[in-house]
């Protein structure tokens, strides 16, 4: 069934790049009068996963708002985490003749057809937030977005500093919530951390217990539950999201421990809960994974309009918090 | 009694297999944690492992025990998932736009619209199967699908989070030293055997499972019957719903009770109810539940690594169920744990229908038989 509507696809994607092809001449003169005057306004088309958790939604509004700052030509659409929308959504950007396509792609592969139709009208491509894979580069111009195993190893370094300004001594048995099994963040979250502590604390540094809350609250409870009993020991909590250390820590205070001193925590991600958790003091440091990252994408859509050369990842701006400075950041959390 | 069929009826009992495996999964901890039994007071209340899996057992034995009677009428309900999720994003929402948010009234009124919402799904599963005649799995499925958008949509697609006192007693907070929601079970299960055994509504359940047009012609309102197990089932759901919103203080619309209605129809089936419908056990389900709550708990505490979880719940899901079947039983361990086949077979109390769909009016005659067996669970 499935095999036979990718078929299907694949084969109204093929029809119609065949059928755009046939008119290509007609329509070069229309884009080369609307292209002609660099005054006018960038019409970008974005195509968003969906709204599936906060993060995201901060995500949309930071596009949104930042291509109304910029004064651009905003037409979105939401794909529901099907890339059937995605790729319809796209295949109407270019049948509109948009200047720029930006989009953030629900699953990896399968590009392939939309994206050449895409090229064959000479309309640049720009991915956000994740990656896509596909047999030529040349589809998309560029990824701007998070670099999750750079994450991973900020977590790690920003944990030497939590031990350091704790005092800890003695051997460091970290617990570690994974994100969903087999996502992209979660696996190379794992990676940088791992990376970073085969490096440098091979001898006292250990992760005891690693399992998968799946991003959510009540897994990262829930998990965390069984972890304190099976292993009573755990000083550190490596979490890869936020919301994860906030379940846990509601275990950790459930098992008459007290987050943040007894068991130092650090997480990934930045959303408002947890900068609340941390100005509580029961998380000790927060990586940021920034959504916000509308004006940067604003910046290389206008690039890539001018046709200025750009990076092939453009990572996005993000910081690192520790527990002193929770209390400032914490109004400058929108999501 | 002498000995061996004293044996031969502690094994035939159809509590006898969900249990052993509940108890064998339990011991295979204590390895792993040593002290995996010991409960020792903490903070006011009492701590340990099996108070943890009672505690984060508890919404799945819920929306389980509304299956169980959907299941013994022969369908099934796809939307529990869902339901938990409108009616924890429901109650959170009107919390979070108090102005105090720990007032009673205003809890018990947010509690009350997140169920009355469950009732209405309830009633919508309901109309569609009984009065539309519509397949059950295709009936639920709407709201399986359409309700997370919905609950999305209620909470925005953002995490609601909440900070009240009084909310925070049914699925995360303590009563007697004990969890809250272990009494909010109790009375559930209570008030489910208690209607089903101690009056003819269990019998009229199964007599729909068994045959609808029949149990119709002998004077039974079936479609009345089956509204209503649709809406228990739906307020069961509702409940674990508050409760799980309520464990963590907050409501996420997108992944709050997400598959639990997998988990909650296998914990059924562990239980020994019949998917085909017409008998079930409530005791069974509920150490059904256990059983996969025990399990998850299982693989976090033994180190399973993280992408072979699924493999390692399937493999005992898959032991579980060959064990609850009286032919493999029989095939392997001989006559005496598995069941008779042939004739009597019907009369057995606890043995499931070895293979023969067996008509109608006898079905109903051996769950009558059988009705007293399950009321000692």
């Amino acid at each position: 069934m499935l095999n036979r509507r990718n078929f299907l696809t694949a084969a109204v994607g093929v029809a119609a790049a065949g059928g755009l092809a046939a008119c290509a001449k007609e329509d070069k003169a229309s884009t080369g009068t609307s292209g002609g005057g660099g005054s006018k306004t960038i019409t970008l088309g974005f195509s968003q996963v969906g709204s599936e958790s906060g993060w995201r939604s901060a995500n949309t509004d930071s596009v949104k708002s930042a291509a109304k700052e910029a004064g651009y030509n905003l037409k979105f659409s939401d794909a529901q985490q099907k890339q059937e929308n995605q790729i319809s959504a796209i295949r109407s950007y270019i049948a509109q003749k948009v200047d720029v396509i930006a989009f953030s792609p629900v699953v990896v592969t399968g590009w392939d057809a939309v994206l050449k139709e895409a090229k064959a009208k000479n309309i640049p491509v720009v991915l956000t937030d994740r990656s896509v894979e596909t047999s030529d580069q040349s589809l998309y111009v560029t990824l701007v977005g998070s670099d999750f195993t750079d994450e991973g190893r900020r977590a790690a370094k920003i944990l030497e500093k939590v031990l350091e300004k704790a005092g800890h001594k003695g051997a460091v048995k970290i617990a570690q919530l994974e994100g969903t099994t087999g996502a992209a963040p979660a696996i190379e979250r794992a990676k940088g951390f791992k990376e970073v502590m085969d490096a440098s604390h091979k001898d006292d540094w250990k992760i005891v217990v690693s399992q998968t809350g799946d991003f959510t609250r009540a897994g990262g409870k829930q998990v965390m539950a069984a972890f304190l009993q099976s292993n009573p020991d755990i000083n550190v909590l490596f979490a890869h999201n936020d919301d994860m250390a906030i379940g846990a820590i509601q275990s950790i205070e459930a098992a008459g421990k007290k987050p943040g001193k007894d068991i130092l925590i650090v997480s990934i991600d930045g959303v408002k809960d947890g900068f609340v958790a941390m100005s509580e003091g029961k998380i000790n440091a927060i990586v940021e994974c920034n959504p916000l990252l509308g004006p940067q994408l604003m910046d290389v859509v206008k690039k890539v309009k001018n046709g200025e050369p750009v990076e092939r990842w453009i990572k996005t701006k993000e910081g690192d918090f520790m527990q002193d400075q929770a209390k400032a950041a914490l109004p400058s959390r929108k999501y | 009694m002498s000995t061996p069929s004293r044996w031969r009826a502690l094994t035939h009992h159809h509590l006898f297999w969900p249990t052993a495996v509940l108890v064998l999964l339990l011991l295979v901890n204590v390895p792993f944690t040593p002290d995996f039994f010991s409960i020792k007071m903490t903070g006011g209340h009492l701590y340990g492992s099996l108070v943890s899996i009672v505690l984060f057992g508890s919404p799945l034995i819920l929306v389980a025990v509304g299956m169980t009677l959907v299941i013994a009428t022969g369908g099934i309900d796809l939307s529990v998932g869902a339901v938990v999720a409108i009616t924890g994003a429901l109650a959170c929402s009107y919390i979070s736009d108090q102005a105090d948010q720990s007032a009673l009234s205003g809890v018990l009124l947010a509690m009350g619209i997140g169920l009355l919402a469950a009732v209405v799904c309830g009633l919508w599963n309901g109309f569609l199967v009984a009065r539309m005649g519509i397949q059950p799995i295709i009936a639920t499925l709407i709201i399986m699908v359409a309700g997370r958008g919905v609950a999305q949509l209620i909470t925005d697609g953002q995490i609601i989070t909440i900070n009240s006192e009084p909310y925070k007693l049914i699925g995360g907070g303590y009563w007697l030293t004990l969890p809250f929601s272990i009494f909010v079970v109790a009375v559930v299960v209570a008030i489910t055997v208690a209607l089903t055994r101690k009056t003819a509504l269990g019998l009229l359940v199964e007599s729909v499972g068994g045959n609808a047009e029949a149990s119709r012609l002998v004077g039974i309102r079936s479609r009345r019957i089956k509204i209503m197990v649709y809406v228990f089932c739906a307020l069961c759901a509702g409940i674990a719903g508050l409760m799980i919103s309520s464990n963590t203080s907050a409501a996420d619309g997108n992944n709050a009770g997400l598959w639990i209605e997998l988990d909650a129809i296998l914990a059924v089936v562990i239980g020994g109810t019949s998917l085909l419908g017409g008998r079930f056990s409530i005791g069974g389900t509920v150490v059904g539940a256990l059983v996969i709550q025990t399990l998850t708990t299982t693989i976090y505490t033994i180190g399973v690594p993280t992408q072979t979880n699924l493999v390692f719940k399937a493999a005992v899901v898959i032991v579980v169920c060959l064990l609850q079947s009286p032919k493999f039983r029989a095939k392997v361990f001989g006559a005496k744990f598995g069941a008779r086949f042939g004739p009597k077979s019907g009369s057995t109390p606890g043995a499931k229908d070895g293979g023969k769909p067996a008509a109608a009016p006898s079905e109903t005659a051996a769950t009558t038989e059988a009705a007293p067996q399950m009321e000692v669970s």
